[in-house]
């Protein structure tokens, strides 16, 4: 992103640099560090900080930081109760506070992040699991030891439990808050190792059903403060008409009849779009209304796209054997394996652009500093580290001079990785030398949208004699997201889309020769990481193509899916726990079975769906869907249960509802009635299921979404004979199927 | 510029504000009274649902100037310490995920239970069925709203 601005107070061209850089090391760099008064002793009126993530006060409040965003997850209690558990406290004392984006001390070192402060891809648990277990334990240990120095007795003869340390000897009991009083944080704290740390038989939080979400209170009487809900003295409100597409300049502006709004105290033309300045919310929106802008749009690389033209372009690209491609995943010799079949099948399959459609608009608060080299930042954003760091580009500061104010997401999804309102209100603070207040409208937030990319896929698979899959070739054409949303990896990897092409793989399914390739298509629409990334879409095709090879096969989908994951364990109970819980087998008149199965970023899940169809509408009805999980080690599993029916809920939306055509570059949607999504009353039963391993957490918020649209395809295929291959299966495209 | 004078949560308001400024507005960004969401700004969504006179209404579709005289209730106002039997089943059920709507989704809700004691499942639906939750809580929500209607 370059940003250039003309009125003098700004000339800034910043690149986005570092994050996610991709080349970096692996090495594990987990620090504690962090300590403020390390070696004091600390008085009963200040908490004590034991490490970067845990703070103890002589009331016995325990203040957790969390390092990651909450935006739904569930973070804001998994992550606090991780550490609880090996501090051994009394979760009904312990708070959480959310972590200043400070990337050193509070990034995530899963092997996606490599130490990237980043809330994405589902894996904060999996990434904090044990920095936060090691934090806890750390904490306890100091506590240990302190008690044990002040009692001369040996720290083996110490127990912990909620929050208190006892002397069974001696029957002396002592709580934390007042051990706190008295105990000093050595400087050089102790050292843990994951041998301190608890079995899973010895847990006493983890894994607990009835601990409720810390955050669910707040959020049931008002008081969860989002982004939309900061007030600062002195500020004013901004709305941004946004640029139609990336790169789209305004041109012609009417600001005088714009000024003459009431409350309208600015119109600025910016290189995102117009900004209108004004008193109060409805001056902004009135100002907003009476704009009248023609785009220059001789730097957008989308002007003039059109999604459903561009698709003979995809079309052609998918069987051109010259274009260019990258490799997502390979195994054997896949020419050999298609050659050699007795029996090939083939097919393409689509899906269109979708909307984040998160419910609270983008939206931020800044104020920038007189001097302009530092700024307060209050927003809910899932990077807050990469908003610092854009934005000390643009004031020419240091990272560390740009205070995020972490506030509740309201709804997330991908679509709060991307900064642009932060962006956006820093620049207006910086020009109007006041804080500002940005808040979207909702067309706004549609015409910003950052969308899931349309895709084509051509698909083409090899049977033996024996009917068994000795080929598998997966082509996906595509915008690449990583090229919009993670450049520098995107350089670093020398053109790799790692958010697009997931899903591409088939690690879980024994084919000997198998090739999964992707092609990119550059068309200038600001593709981004969407709830499921790649598997949303590369799974719907990879796992409803698999149907077809079944079929060719004259096998059974689920036994043929039984079969491919034999010698994958994981994979094959999910598979075996859905269709139990589903029946599968068993026919229901009228109504249409399928399953599908999918992995996203070590978590297994299988999906079935039940459906019907209103053969007159060509409506989708969907009335039950089944879904079986293995996460590993379940934090909380309520609150897996519930992004399970989250996600399969996205993940039906996305399926038969959701979509939006471009013509000429820009989105062709407004609000939620011309991009609706799903409601009460669409929505099935929705029956879970954990399949509990002892393997280490992995993530849980999306990878419901990902067999949904698969199994549902299935279904369509059971109950009808023809195969659904373009999302989302809207009435009007499943008529003109079965036409 | 007028000044507009209603009663919200219980309370005396005069709020100075242009007579067609979205009650939504008002409520948000003058009272501070930020419970209430804007989530679409057309009638589509129902994050901003508020109570006036007891009836589910929303907010960014009226006008400060229609409520003059009347009484509006927010999601603040709906209960005593937050303890409406919705607001409790609520916990209960632990429908929040992201949040965002449901302070529109409880004041819908407790204009149904106002005056439908035991609606039924389907009565439910299409009382609710305007307002979206994006992450999907809509089975939790069914769940509370028969859990309260259960237990108050």
């Amino acid at each position: 992103m370059t940003i250039h601005i003309k009125n003098g107070s700004l000339d800034t061209s910043i690149s986005r640099r570092g994050f996610v850089a991709g080349a970096t090391s692996l090495t594990f760099a987990f620090t504690l560090g962090g300590l403020g008064r390390g070696g004091a002793a600390l008085g009963a009126t200040q908490p004590t900080k034991f490490n970067a993530f845990v703070s103890i006060a002589a009331d016995n409040t325990i203040t957790v930081i969390c390092p990651s965003a909450e935006m739904g997850q569930g973070v804001y209690t998994s992550l606090p109760l991780i550490l609880a558990e090996e501090l051994d406290a009394d979760w009904s004392k312990v708070k959480t506070e959310f972590a200043p984006a400070n990337p050193k001390v509070y990034g995530n070192y899963h092997r996606l992040f490599e130490g990237a402060q980043i809330t994405a891809a589902s894996v904060a648990v999996a990434g904090y699991f044990t920095p936060l277990r090691m934090a806890g334990a750390q904490a306890r240990k100091v506590l240990l030891d302190a008690v044990a120095e002040k009692w001369k007795v040996p720290v083996s003869e110490l127990t912990t439990d909620k929050s208190t340390i006892t002397h069974k000897k001696s029957g002396r009991k002592i709580s934390y808050g007042e051990v706190v009083a008295f105990a000093a944080v050595p400087a050089e704290p102790p050292k843990v190792s994951e041998a301190d740390l608890k079995k899973p038989s010895q847990f006493k939080l983890i894994g607990r059903k009835d601990i409720g979400r810390s955050d669910v209170p707040l959020k049931v009487n008002g008081s969860a403060k989002y982004g939309i809900d900061v007030q600062v003295p002195g500020m004013v409100y901004a709305s941004v008409l946004q640029s139609p597409m990336e790169g789209a300049k305004p041109k012609d502006v009417n600001v005088p009849d714009v000024m003459k709004v009431k409350g309208v105290t600015k119109v600025i033309p910016l290189p995102f779009g117009v900004a209108v300045i004004g008193d109060t919310v409805e001056a902004t929106r009135a100002g907003v209304q009476a704009l009248r802008v023609t785009w220059d749009t001789s730097g957008a690389t989308a002007a003039g796209f059109d999604s459903d033209k561009a698709k003979e372009d995809y079309a052609a690209k998918a069987k051109d054997s010259n274009a260019e491609t990258k490799v997502e995943y390979q195994v054997g010799d896949v020419k050999a394996g298609l050659s050699g079949a007795v029996k090939t099948v083939e097919a393409g399959y689509w899906s269109e652009y979708t909307y984040h459609a998160q419910m609270e608009p983008m939206n931020a608060v800044a104020q920038v500093s007189e001097d302009g080299k530092s700024a307060d930042i209050w927003t809910g954003t899932q990077f807050g580290a990469l908003a610092a760091l854009i934005i000390s580009g643009i004031l020419k500061t240091t990272p560390d001079q740009v205070r995020i104010h972490q506030q509740f997401l309201g709804g997330g999804y991908g679509r709060r990785i991307w900064p642009d309102a932060a962006i956006q209100a820093t620049i207006l603070s910086n020009i109007t030398k006041k804080p500002v207040k940005l808040i979207l409208t909702r067309e706004e937030d549609i015409a910003a949208a950052r969308p899931r990319p349309m895709t084509h896929h051509l698909l083409k698979a090899g049977l033996d004699a024996k009917g068994n899959v000795v080929g598998w070739h997966h082509r996906l054409v595509s915008e690449n997201v990583d090229a919009v949303a993670a450049p520098p990896r995107f350089k670093a990897t020398g053109g790799k889309d790692y958010i697009g092409a997931r899903g591409l793989d088939q690690a879980f399914y024994a084919i000997p020769n198998a090739l999964a390739e992707y092609v990119r298509e550059d068309r200038g629409m600001r593709v981004h990481a969407w709830r499921g990334i790649g598997s949303g879409y590369n799974k719907f095709a990879a796992e409803a193509f698999l149907d077809e090879v079944a079929q060719a096969a004259s096998k059974d989908p689920l036994d043929m899916r039984l079969e491919l994951t034999k010698d994958k364990p994981r994979a094959n109970a999910v598979i075996k726990a859905v269709a139990e819980m589903s029946d599968f087998k068993r026919k229901r008149p009228g109504h249409g079975m399928g399953i599908a199965f999918s992995d996203y970023h070590d978590t297994l899940s299988a999906g079935v769906a039940e459906i019907s169809l209103d053969q007159k509408t060509g409506k989708i009805k969907v009335h039950n869907y089944w879904i079986a999980v293995d996460p590993g080690l379940v934090v909380q599993p309520d609150h897996v249960h519930a992004q399970l029916e989250s996600a399969v809920i996205y993940g039906l939306s996305a399926a038969l509802i959701e979509q939006f055509a471009v013509k000429d570059g820009m989105v062709q949607a407004t609000n939620f009635d011309s991009y609706p999504v799903m409601r009460m009353s669409e929505v099935p039963e929705i029956h879970t299921k954990i399949v509990a391993t002892n393997n280490a957490p992995s993530g849980m918020g999306e990878i419901g979404v990902v067999t949904v649209a698969p199994a549902i395809a299935n279904a369509m295929f059971q109950l009808t004979g023809k195969r659904f291959r373009h999302l989302p299966m809207t009435a009007e495209r499943v008529k003109k199927t079965l036409a | 510029m007028a000044a507009t004078a209603f009663t919200i949560n219980g309370k005396a308001a005069s709020v100075e504000a242009e007579p067609d400024t979205p009650l939504l507005w008002v409520v948000r960004e003058h009272l501070n009274l930020t419970g209430t969401k804007f989530g679409c700004g057309s009638g589509l969504c129902g994050a901003c649902t508020v109570h006036i006179d007891g009836k589910a209404v929303r907010s960014c579709q009226i006008s400060v100037s229609k409520v003059a005289g009347r009484k509006v209730t927010t999601i603040e106002g709906l209960a005593p310490n937050g303890q409406h039997p919705l607001q409790k089943a609520w916990v209960a059920e632990q429908v929040p995920q992201c949040g965002y709507c449901q302070s529109g989704q409880i004041m819908q809700a407790a204009a149904l239970l106002a005056t439908n004691k035991k609606p039924t499942r389907e009565q439910i639906v299409a009382h609710m069925d305007g307002n979206i939750c994006r992450c999907g809580t809509y089975p939790r929500i069914v769940r509370a709203i028969q859990r309260a209607a259960r237990e108050a």
